[in-house]
């Protein structure tokens, strides 16, 4: 019991700053939608594609990070200043890297991963045009 | 050659294998860094975090001393846990600007008053403006300016008694 209470004790220690970093009101466009449904949706289809620095394994859209909410507000405040979604995405990989962004780039370390599917089935197609050809051509001495 | 039908794709699958293997004993580096080494500050102007601070700008950092921008929050804690390397790096004569993340006047002051100040300013990021700027993805992290405002190390996560030498290093190359 008294392990428990020095639990208890110990976590709540911890959680109170937790919370309080949600005592500030979230960024005026976290949790509000533009009112332009068309701009919106841009901004919907561009936050499902950037990476939560805080929890990384969702997007700025799926997450309730406080970080997240405020990387919503510079999306949705950044297209009502008539920015492009691609431009924001720009703004967001120079300073973070591609890593923050979900939609693969073509770049000096990416390339390979999409040279190799294209290289594998050009042997593939190689390999299987030769086998064919040859059946054919032995087909041809039998018949 | 029927031999290799077998070698090639038994090398294959014990490279892969081995890398996997490698991979997966690795620590993971979880921390996103910044892109902005070597990038000058961008323009800004931050209210003080609570009254009697003095608010921090971009105009701060162009008077030609190195200085610290530490982005940190009173409900960080690791915040607290860095606090006596902040106190010993001001002891040293480090100029630290503080910028604390979306945090309440009364929160930032009651912190400073248990912890110290170590700040010649404090300006209040509320939705964490300048932390995007700037490519920080987290509280408490640590940037060394440059006297022309031209971002130069960037410190991620609390700072530990060890890493006051490297730190003082870095604003010595800045400088």
């Amino acid at each position: 019991m008294r392990v428990l209470a020095m639990l208890l004790a110990a976590l709540a220690v911890f959680a109170v700053p937790a919370l309080a970093q949600q005592a500030m009101p979230p960024a005026p466009y976290a949790y509000t939608q533009i009112e332009d449904p068309a701009l919106e949706a841009e901004a919907r289809d561009l936050m499902l594609t950037l990476r939560c620095l805080k929890c990384q394994s969702q997007s700025i859209a799926d997450s309730d990070a406080p970080m997240a909410g405020d990387m919503r507000h510079q999306v949705r405040t950044r297209l009502l200043a008539g920015q492009e979604p691609e431009e924001i995405r720009a703004w967001l990989v120079d300073r973070y890297g591609d890593y923050v962004s979900y939609s693969p780039e073509v770049s000096q370390t990416t390339w390979p991963l999409f040279a190799i599917p294209v290289l594998l089935l050009l042997f593939v197609g190689g390999v299987l045009l030769r086998r064919l050809g040859r059946r054919r051509s032995d087909g041809g001495e039998a018949a | 050659m029927k031999r290799l039908a077998y070698i090639v794709p038994l090398a294959l699958f014990l490279f892969l294998a081995g890398l996997f293997a490698f991979q997966l004993t690795q620590p993971k580096d979880e921390f996103v860094k910044s892109t902005m080494i070597g990038k000058p500050l961008p323009n800004f102007a931050l209210d003080p975090a609570a009254p009697g601070l003095a608010g921090a700008s971009r105009a701060d950092f162009m008077n030609g001393e190195p200085k610290l921008l530490n982005i940190w929050a009173s409900w960080c804690v690791p915040c607290i846990a860095e606090a006596p390397q902040l106190e010993a790096l001001a002891e040293e004569g480090v100029d630290i600007v503080g910028v604390a993340i979306r945090d309440r006047p009364e929160d930032v002051a009651r912190f400073l008053e248990r912890y110290g100040n170590p700040y010649s300013r404090v300006g209040a990021d509320e939705i964490s403006e300048l932390q995007l700027e700037i490519g920080s993805s987290g509280v408490p992290e640590t940037f060394v300016i440059d006297g022309k405002g031209v971002i130069r190390y960037q410190h991620i996560g609390d700072i530990r008694a060890d890493d006051v030498p490297t730190l003082l290093e870095e604003l010595e190359k800045a400088s």
